[in-house]
């Protein structure tokens, strides 16, 4: 009688969340699917049943090409955000002494997140370009003779702008889950005789591994789904899933766009499915 | 004890971090004060505030002002939607309720599926429904499966602190299930319901993906801004990214201000109140 009347409490108070989810998730995301099968002409699409937007995905060596460079730009923005937000928050939560200080220096990493994407993209215009202040900032110290032309609209330019936009995703979990540590087990290893580096090699790290996969979820589909980044960062010479999908629907090839999708979200929810199994969220937060 | 030689490597490591994150934002913004003849790198060439009056008239950017009008609106409605759907979650998950495992995962897949699939899929929904897509409607939606996620996982966070004395107390006074919380509850988790409600809002507020097919034929502010790199090659584009930029931080600095005088009532509550006890 008890779990009837929770049910039913429970039930209304999660009634909304459920409607949006259902109606701007779950029925979007099957529609996807269906329309995967489905069939287009130039300037329309219609209801089928044909496999022909798997299989030329499947047969296209581009396809296999889009993919491999994905993947490249996630693992090397992964690389990339692992290491600079793990020292980060390593600082954070162990060198810097005060409460205060703590979260004004957290806080402060955290402000340009609430800056659009777009802006902070942007911004890497007057540093990065052909004139801009990196190449004469070379150029001045002697090191280069002529401009450097790969540091703007390049894939150098795509993974700095991940690295510069997501790196955060890394720094708040991995911050999270330091704060939790036991203070006691780092002196306890430090008595025992444990150096700096093997306290942070045999404790800090593997301690921090829940917040470190909470990042790396993040910073994994953030980065498979983009195609915004890609697209202004290599000024339109790059390709990704993303980017192969936005283009398909800009031509209006919905079911071909609809394929590629589901296979994107197969991947995506594989790789995080994998990740998930080494963290309980709900006991992180 | 004396800081160790890492700690100042580390502090180096952090404040070029800093440096990074920061630089290229306060780079476009001393060149949004270009002179009305400088270009989009330095020098500068004089200084003036030409690019930003030129915000103001509509051939140079494209109904900027419009979009900015719907891009505050649409992140009022995802804010508030934001909290008051999250509260209600998070009081409900409380509980182990039939279908509360299957609907958690269902929030985590929310925030892991790549937004281009939730702007194609409710693309897609409304264009075989023959609806017409507009962000009030189709944008606003499709926003929600982004913040909704971020404010449930706060309201966890919250709830999981929480100290469920307070509740029992109330209801040993007599409190029925809506005082209780309307008294009890909902005062102590104000100042993070600020947080959720910054959250909502700004996260609606730059949203770029999810609104791009889902926003129908009016803009939004980040649409138009993206519309405007690849036709404006002006320092008006710096003036404008300097401008939302501000407004964020100005966004930013009202919710911690909001956090402190609600942390500071409730205290001098429970002071009065312990006082009068």
């Amino acid at each position: 009688m008890r779990d009837f009347a929770v049910n039913r409490t429970s039930g209304l108070l999660v009634l909304p969340l459920v409607c949006v989810l259902a109606l701007f998730l779950v029925v979007p995301i099957c529609l996807i699917l269906v329309v995967s099968f489905w069939d287009y002409n130039e300037w329309n699409f219609f209801p089928a049943f044909i496999f022909d937007n798997y299989a030329y995905i499947f047969t296209s060596p581009v396809t296999w090409a889009t993919y491999l460079r994905t993947l490249q730009y996630t693992v090397i923005t992964w690389v990339f955000c692992t290491a600079i937000g793990f020292t980060v928050a390593y600082f954070l939560a162990f060198h810097v002494r005060s409460q205060t200080w703590q979260i004004a220096l957290f806080l402060l990493c955290t402000i340009p997140f609430w800056n659009s994407n777009i802006i902070r993209m942007i911004s890497w215009i007057p540093f990065l370009g052909r004139n801009g202040i990196a190449n004469s900032v070379l150029l001045d110290a002697g090191l280069i003779d002529v401009p450097l032309e790969w540091l703007l609209f390049s894939d150098f330019a795509v993974i700095l702008a991940f690295v510069h936009l997501y790196t955060l995703f890394m720094v708040v979990p991995v911050f999270n889950t330091m704060m939790r540590i036991d203070r006691s087990l780092i002196e306890a290893a430090r008595d025992a005789g444990a150096s700096g580096w093997q306290t942070l090699v045999h404790f800090v790290l593997p301690l921090s591994k829940p917040g470190l996969m909470i990042g790396s979820i993040f910073i994994v589909t953030l980065v498979m789904g983009d195609f915004i980044t890609v697209r202004f960062m290599s000024g339109g010479q790059s390709a990704s899933v993303g980017r192969v999908i936005a283009n398909e629907i800009a031509l209006l090839q919905y079911p071909a766009a609809a394929a590629n999708a589901v296979i994107l979200l197969a991947t995506v929810l594989l790789i995080v499915s994998v990740m998930l199994r080494y963290v309980d969220i709900r006991k992180e937060l | 004890m004396p800081r160790s030689r890492s700690f100042y490597v580390l502090a180096a490591f952090f404040g070029a971090f800093v440096l990074f994150l920061y630089g290229p934002v306060i780079t476009i913004g001393i060149l949004s004060f270009q002179g009305p003849r400088g270009g989009l790198t330095f020098p500068m060439n004089g200084v003036s505030l030409h690019w930003f009056f030129d915000l103001f008239e509509e051939q140079a950017v494209g109904d900027f002002w419009a979009a900015f009008r719907r891009s505050l609106t649409l992140g009022a409605m995802v804010m508030v939607t934001t909290v008051v759907v999250s509260v209600m979650g998070g009081l409900a998950f409380r509980q182990r309720f039939a279908g509360s495992a299957a609907l958690f995962y269902l929030v985590i897949a929310s925030l892991v599926i790549p937004s281009i699939l939730v702007s194609l899929g409710v693309g897609l929904v409304f264009n075989v429904l023959d609806w017409e897509v507009h962000w009030a409607t189709s944008g606003f939606g499709s926003q929600l499966t982004w913040t909704l996620p971020f404010g449930l996982l706060i309201m966890f966070a919250v709830f999981n602190r929480f100290d469920g004395a307070y509740e029992e107390a109330a209801r040993d006074c007599g409190a029925s299930w809506w005082q209780t919380l309307r008294f009890v509850v909902l005062p102590l988790i104000a100042p993070s319901l600020i947080g959720v409600a910054l959250f909502g809002f700004t996260l609606s507020y730059d949203e770029f993906a999810r609104t791009l097919l889902t926003s129908g034929s009016y803009n939004t502010l980040p649409l138009e801004i993206f519309g405007m790199t690849t036709n404006v090659t002006t320092p008006v584009l710096y003036a404008l990214g300097t401008v939302t930029t501000l407004f964020s931080l100005l966004v930013i600095a009202v919710f911690l201000v909001a956090a402190r005088l609600q942390r500071r009532r409730l205290l001098a509550q429970a002071s009065s109140g312990s006082a009068q006890s």
